[in-house]
């Protein structure tokens, strides 16, 4: 395993070492220590590598990932995995808003809670988070699966369009356009999957599901009350 | 009544005038705001109210077409290590593939290339014909994040956080359903058919203390080789511009309210944000208030036509100018050649503004494959390149007749004003007198 010390080496050395690997790198483990809050840590990574940051991260740690397995060991700050293509960030704290922002792929897991706006314009991403998400959660969500194994807080999935919410916990409330589905075997096998892949212990069977009622796709002027 | 009477003529109202008691009418029948693209239809102050002091006495001209007028511009000399070096001071300014037909898209890298310059891609992201067509290609990253993708990102020559637009600041992207197909819809990761309303802001940061970050993570994903843009609307220029030097940003867009799009409400066009007259002198301020300018550099869009407002715009303290909507029609929009087809569809060449519908005759802005096909990009992109070669002799033309060796020399003292309101804008004195609005003698 290899160490990169970001006080000592600086942010901008370790992103170009992490950059530098691709699958034929004979080091592809990484521990990233004094991380101290830092922003953009591990941004744009393109390797199956597997970085640990040993602490806090600040904004956009592990945005844009493609390929790599990031574990975050603390709490990771706003836009936490932001437009991931693919891979996997860990979080084993909690995280701050927008996380999981735009992803297109890959898993976000955040293993404590996240804040507002969790999932906002998700394209395809999975986030599986452990506890609870603020409010405005999946915002605009077009794609992938947002778990939530506590409470959502207002205005979830507002004008969402195909992604599919689980949550086991009580909702605040469902913002425009979002409505309660039913919960199908397929369901229950999609989501049980996830949260065996996110390592966490929960049944299927307790959480609901959340989806567009498509009311707003299609502009109708006896909807524009919920525009 | 008796007919020798002498009857009033009918005289309608100035404020009800026929196109506001039709747009009343529309709005009655169907409950939804006129969507339209472009950019504003009214008049306003523009570079047409300023005028050059060709040299005489006391200035020096040079000889038209022999003596030395440069054109070059290196955008992004602040922080990029790769800076562009575009050959003109004309950039194509963003238009996505979804708005226009990858015809369209191609035809302006083509033309862009033969001129020395370069396109920018827009909402919905980078295609592979768009990549492939121009050698420079700005990359626009904007709010709703469509098709946003790391390596086209390591693929782009220049990345633009486009904040806001002079045609709607403060409102997001509008692209209806009969122009999202099946190569639209999976670029954009929505289902086919829908309306697509996208973001105005951006998902992950909210203010230009978060920009600054966002831009360090741009920065370091592409090794901090590209320069970054970030793009305004045209509404507060002197504070926005100052906090995107803040932010970082090595070149500074912004765009005044007759700046185009492709689809947005009629009165989000014609009512929010200020001409790109008035945007100029506010933005070049804050550059030099932060002693950026030339450091920094401003790239000044909204109706730009000609040479001459090329040569205003930069004479103003721009760097370079963008166009769109004139590139558009130097592709062949709203050509007299189609005018039978526009008016079946209730307009004429000249007007045909509903280019959300994706019914446009020239094969531009639509996704049509039909109509697509009826713009030979090849054929487009010389007339592009034609029309941006025309707009550079006419800007060297004048350049040199005010005793210029470089675009970028003209200045404020070359140009007087012939209305108040220009005067006050462009903060260049009235035609004949020395005054400036504002400035008092």
């Amino acid at each position: 395993m290899a160490e990169l010390d970001l006080a000592e080496v600086g942010l901008r050395a370790v992103n170009q070492q992490l950059h530098a690997l691709s699958r034929e790198s004979n080091d592809l483990d990484w521990r990233l220590l004094n991380p101290l809050g830092r922003h953009s840590i591990a941004v744009g990574l393109d390797a199956p590598a597997k970085v640990t940051v040993e602490g806090h991260a600040g904004f956009y740690c592990g945005g844009m990932n493609k390929q790599a397995e990031i574990i975050i060991e603390g709490h990771a700050g706003p836009g936490v995995a932001e437009n991931m293509m693919s891979g996997t960030v860990r979080v084993k704290g909690n995280a701050s808003q927008s996380a999981g922002a735009t992803g297109h792929g890959g898993l976000l897991v955040i293993e404590g809670d996240a804040s507002s706006r969790c999932g906002i314009s998700m394209k395809g991403i999975d986030i599986v988070v452990g506890g609870s998400v603020g409010h405005m959660s999946a915002f605009m969500a077009q794609l992938g699966t947002l778990v939530i194994c506590g409470d959502a807080g207002e205005a979830l999935g507002d004008s969402i369009y195909e992604a599919k919410l689980f949550v086991r916990g009580k909702v605040e409330s469902l913002g425009a356009d979002c409505i309660e589905k039913e919960m199908t075997p397929e369901h229950l096998e999609t989501l049980g999957s996830l949260l065996e892949r996110a390592g966490i212990d929960a049944d299927p069977e307790d959480f609901r599901r959340y989806g567009s009622a498509r009311k707003l796709y299609n502009f109708d002027v006896d909807h524009a009350d919920a525009y | 009544m008796d007919p020798d009477t002498p009857r009033t003529t009918p005289r309608k109202s100035a404020l009800f005038d026929d196109y506001t008691l039709s747009e009343i009418r529309r709005a009655a029948s169907t409950g939804i705001y006129d969507i339209r693209g472009g950019g504003s239809k009214r008049r306003l102050p523009h570079f047409d109210d300023l005028l050059f002091l060709g040299a005489s006495m006391s200035r020096y001209p040079l000889e038209g077409y022999r003596e030395r007028c440069d054109t070059g511009v290196v955008l992004g000399t602040r922080f990029a290590k790769t800076p562009l070096e575009l050959k003109i001071p004309i950039t194509i300014a963003g238009m996505s593939f979804g708005s226009l037909s990858g015809q369209a898209k191609e035809a302006l890298g083509r033309g862009a290339n033969a001129a020395g310059t370069s396109t920018t891609t827009g909402d919905g992201g980078m295609t592979p014909e768009e990549r492939g067509h121009s050698k420079q290609l700005v990359y626009q990253y904007l709010p709703s994040r469509y098709g946003m993708n790391p390596d086209d990102l390591r693929k782009a020559d220049a990345i633009e956080v486009v904040v806001g637009q002079g045609a709607k600041p403060g409102g997001g992207g509008m692209l209806l359903g009969q122009k999202i197909s099946d190569r639209v819809a999976e670029m954009r990761t929505l289902p086919k058919g829908i309306d697509q309303r996208s973001a105005c802001r951006h998902p992950d940061w909210t203010g230009p203390d978060d920009l600054e970050i966002k831009i360090q993570e741009l920065r370091e994903i592409t090794n901090w080789e590209k320069p970054i843009y970030i793009k305004i609307g045209g509404a507060r220029p002197y504070y926005d511009t100052a906090l995107s030097v803040k932010a970082g940003a090595d070149v500074v867009v912004v765009d005044g309210m007759q700046g185009g799009t492709a689809a947005t409400q009629e009165v989000f066009i014609e009512h929010v944000g200020q001409p790109t007259l008035a945007c100029v002198r506010p933005a070049v301020q804050a550059l030099k208030d932060l002693d950026m300018h030339r450091r920094v550099q401003l790239i000044v869009s909204g109706g730009i036509r000609n040479g001459a407002d090329v040569a205003k715009a930069l004479a103003l303290g721009a760097d370079a100018v963008s166009i769109g909507t004139a590139a558009l029609v130097a592709l062949g929009d709203n050509d007299p050649h189609w005018e039978d087809e526009y008016r079946q569809l209730g307009t004429t060449a000249g007007a045909y503004d509903d280019w959300h519908e994706g019914r446009d005759p020239a094969g531009i802005s639509t996704q049509d494959p039909e109509l697509a096909k009826r713009l030979d990009p090849v054929r487009a992109g010389r007339r592009l390149a034609n029309y941006l070669g025309v707009m550079t002799l006419e800007a060297q033309t004048i350049a040199r007749a005010c005793g210029k060796t470089h675009l970028h020399n003209l200045e404020p003292e070359d140009l007087v004003a012939v209305t108040v309101e220009a005067a006050a804008m462009a903060q260049v004195p009235l035609a004949g007198t020395d005054w400036i609005p504002g400035r008092g003698y």
